[in-house]
């Protein structure tokens, strides 16, 4: 069954360094990292200690409230380090990885009644891929979802292709959407580009969604408000297509591979291109930046992660992306007409001229963060039916009610990305939205 | 070393210290800064307030140039016609003269310096005592409160009123972004119940007026509006209202650099052409109706409404500062409505009021200013019931489910 959504309020924004299509195997990085903050929400008990020998696919740490769900390592070999932050918060395991990759062994399915297919997603590893709404934040796996909703593309600026990185794994992805099928009484969604060719189509039992339209079009939080916005009360789980194959293969081959395609991209990569590696590894193994000064993030620029030069790649990240560091003053820079950079006014920028024209941005923030003054603007890049500032200011004072009434259970901080990108006061919309989703959990729960 | 990394060290030396934001302030209008990003988005857009806030000074700056020469043709004007001497406007042979732009000038740029050097003294003050960051509001209030007020006005009533509009009008609510009222209109509020001598009549509208009041070399000018709610005769021909060589507040009385600046602001994605377009359309529908209950016979020529009331709907628009209003105060987006359907409602009642009190307040006839005060008080109200809509459709859905 298949049905088109038309997206139309939203910003393709056109940015340089999209990877070419072609697939390169990067070179096996010898230490990795997970970083427990990947996972919003949680709070990490550890399972192992400095100096022990762990398994791929053998459980790291688990969360401290709600014991069942737990976490596992990509990669076979040596805890190299725990760091750990204030009140000994764990922020990162560093992994000394072995030549040869030796997997736990993953018991097979006991069989497809929900309960037993929940205990395999918990015990190998699997859960942390599920996410729920509201809050986005791993699902609660006593919660009993309406709907599962799975994104078939990311419509980010230079994201990663994934009918291109998933086009060898119809086998696995296959298998893991009849899972999770079985998983629990409710339809399962997919959301795909109208054009897309993608194998998902010859699937039986699920809903595609054929998505046209500008970014966020690709945000599942848009496709559900149209689909089956979600109530108060109401559960909806989340998954991204790429991980699906992860969990295929745990149920074809009985390990944990933590392999992904991920894409290189970004004006300040000097290859662009896609790159094979496994989740946890060290970028220095693969990136050629073009300059020093330059910003390496996992994931993309709207949404994604700083890290440092000898940094790993993110538990969810399908791209890494570099652009220039934009830490340099610009004479008149408020007042001059602005031909190479973006913006969605006319104000003396005249990118609205060159609606084709691909960008080089750096990470300047162009003006300094003050209170918000302009309106109307966020409403043209916001698709959902929610009052963006309304919401947003709900949060900075904390109203509860106000919070629940405006929408707070159909946003995540990522709907906010492009209206924080647009906004003239840079105000840290996502920040403010997670701050808000956290506290309405805690409260509200 | 070159003034880019002078200015950084300096920058670098002020920080954690009290004085850094009035530094800063002068810092970020000759650089934008080094800021990167931190959380979030990694790129921003290339507009910031200080951009939004130049371009609407822009947009300003025809009606100001525009306003210095014609507080000079007012004068010449004015002595011409105390000596029978009437004369027709023309833009080259007499209105662009060197002559009009020095009295113009030596009147009105110390009206924009006083407005700008006080209001920006006492926001660098909070600022400083509050310890953020100098934020660009003032920069169009202070070009918006010189073109709003009569060319005659004493400097100290302008420094006094700046002072109230800024420290009550919007720092006492928490500075920019934060203030109920539209700190230049409440800075004309202020002078129009403080010292309305110098607010309304004949005399405050063409410089030396006031001076010579008495004197054998008397001059006055009377501004449309205060013909009409007199009942007098209007002298002035329709181009005449509509290319501005009339007696006005000082920016406001060329309709067609308002129809620039508006074009201009509405391109640029500045201003809401919203709050601009249904504000016209509530004062033509106020126009309309009073013209309706003349055409009725309601209201006959012995009453002191018919005067303004008789005027046809449309002429509404080029008389007074209607124009000047709905462009450039009605759209300031902290003050009006904040969403776009609650825009519509504001900007209309916005309209509606302004002829409404022009019509039926003959001692003082311009209306728009008091207008846009009350529905900025309104505001908020209108974009609640905007966004109970919003609430109710939510709730309505979670009832369907349950149901």
């Amino acid at each position: 069954m298949s049905v088109d959504i038309v997206v139309s309020k939203g910003l393709d924004l056109r940015l340089v360094g999209a990877p070419s299509l072609q697939i390169e195997e990067a070179k096996f990085s010898k230490d990795f990292s997970i970083y427990p903050s990947d996972f919003h929400g949680i709070f990490p008990k550890l399972l192992i200690k400095e100096n022990d020998s762990i398994k791929a696919g053998q459980a790291l740490f688990f969360d401290k409230n709600s014991d069942r769900v737990k976490f596992v390592s990509p990669v076979s070999g040596k805890i190299k380090e725990i760091v750990r932050g204030d009140r000994r918060r764990v922020l990162e395991i560093k992994i000394e990885a072995d030549k040869v990759i030796s997997y736990k062994k993953i018991e097979k399915i006991k069989s497809e009644e929900p309960a037993h297919i929940i205990d395999f997603f918990l015990e190998n590893g699997l859960w942390p891929f599920i996410k729920q709404r509201p809050y986005d934040v791993i699902a609660d796996p006593n919660s009993n979802p309406k709907q599962i909703f799975i994104s078939g593309f990311d419509s980010s600026p230079l994201a990663a292709d994934f009918d291109f990185i998933t086009k060898d794994e119809k086998e696995s992805i296959s298998k893991a959407i009849s899972i999770l099928s079985k998983l629990c009484n409710c339809p399962i969604n997919i959301s795909l580009r109208k054009e897309s060719n993608s194998f998902l189509r010859e699937l039986n039992d699920v809903i595609i969604h054929n998505v046209s339209g500008p970014h966020p079009s690709g945000n599942l939080s848009t496709i559900i408000n149209k689909v089956s916005p979600i109530n108060k009360g109401d559960i909806i789980w989340t998954l991204n297509l790429p991980d699906l194959s992860i969990i295929g293969k745990a149920l074809l081959e009985g390990k944990f591979s933590a392999e992904r395609i991920i894409a290189l991209a970004g004006s300040s990569v000097s290859n662009p291109k896609y790159i094979k590696i496994l989740i946890g590894s060290n970028i220095s193994s693969f990136i050629k930046l073009k300059e020093n000064n330059a910003r390496i993030i996992s994931g993309n620029v709207l949404t994604g992660v700083k890290l440092e030069s000898s940094a790993h790649v993110r538990y969810y990240s399908n791209e890494i992306t570099a652009i220039p560091e934009g830490n340099d003053y610009d004479l008149f820079g408020w007042a001059k007409p602005m031909f190479d950079k973006f913006s969605v006014s006319r104000a003396l920028t005249f990118s609205w001229l060159f609606p084709n024209k691909k960008y080089d941005l750096n990470t300047n923030t162009n003006g300094e963060h003050r209170a918000f003054v302009v309106t109307g603007s966020f409403e043209e890049v916001f698709p959902l039916d929610i009052y963006p500032m309304q919401i947003l200011k709900a949060c900075m004072y904390k109203d509860l009610d106000e919070m629940e009434a405006l929408g707070m259970y159909e946003v995540s901080p990522e709907d906010f990305a492009l209206t924080e990108f647009i906004c003239v006061s840079k105000q840290p919309h996502q920040d403010i939205i997670r701050e808000g989703l956290d506290l309405m959990k805690k409260e509200i729960g | 070393m070159s003034i880019k990394s002078k200015l950084h060290d300096i920058k670098e030396s002020f920080k954690g210290k009290t004085m850094a934001p009035a530094f800063n302030a002068f810092h970020t209008f000759l650089f934008t800064p080094n800021d990167v990003t931190s959380s979030g988005t990694h790129i921003k857009v290339a507009d910031d307030l200080k951009r939004t806030m130049n371009t609407v000074i822009m947009s300003l700056v025809p009606c100001l140039i525009f306003g210095i020469f014609n507080a000079g043709y007012q004068h010449n004007f004015a002595i011409d016609a105390a000596n029978g001497i009437s004369t027709q406007a023309s833009l080259f042979v007499n209105f662009l003269t060197f002559d009009n732009l020095m009295i113009g000038s030596m009147k009105v740029l110390p009206l924009v310096i006083v407005s700008y050097a006080v209001g920006l003294t006492v926001e660098f003050i909070f600022a400083v005592i509050k310890g953020h960051e100098v934020e660009e509001g003032y920069l169009v209030t202070g070009m918006l409160v010189p073109l709003i007020i009569p060319v005659d006005l004493p400097l100290w009533m302008l420094a006094v009123s700046v002072i109230f509009g800024v420290v009550i009008g919007k720092e006492v609510f928490g500075g920019t972004g934060m203030n109920i009222l539209n700190p230049a209109l409440t800075i004309r509020a202020f002078l129009f119940f403080a010292y309305p001598t110098w607010m309304s009549g004949d005399k405050v509208w063409v410089y030396d007026a006031v001076n010579r009041a008495g004197s054998p070399e008397a001059i006055s000018g009377e501004t449309i509006l205060g013909s009409y709610a007199q009942n007098q005769d209007i002298i002035y021909s329709m181009s005449d209202m509509f290319f501005g060589f009339i007696p006005g507040s000082i920016g406001e009385t060329s309709k067609l650099l308002i129809i620039f600046g508006a074009l201009f602001l509405i391109f640029s994605k500045i201003g809401s052409w919203r709050i601009i377009l249904s504000t016209l359309i509530g004062a033509l529908v106020m126009g309309l109706i009073f013209n309706g209950v003349i055409e009725a016979g309601i209201i006959t020529e012995s009453s002191k409404f018919y005067g303004l009331m008789s005027v046809p709907f449309w002429e509404h628009l080029l008389i007074g500062s209607i124009l000047f209003g709905a462009v450039f105060m009605a759209t300031d987006p902290v003050t009006a409505a904040q969403t776009n359907k609650g825009k519509w409602i504001y900007g209309f009642l916005i309209g509606f009021i302004s002829i409404m009190i022009r019509v039926f307040n003959p001692a003082y006839p311009e209306g728009v200013f008091l207008a846009i005060l009350l529905m900025n008080v309104f505001a908020p109200t209108i974009d609640h019931f905007v966004i109970q809509s919003n609430v109710k459709m939510r709730l309505n859905r979670l009832k369907l489910k349950t149901a």
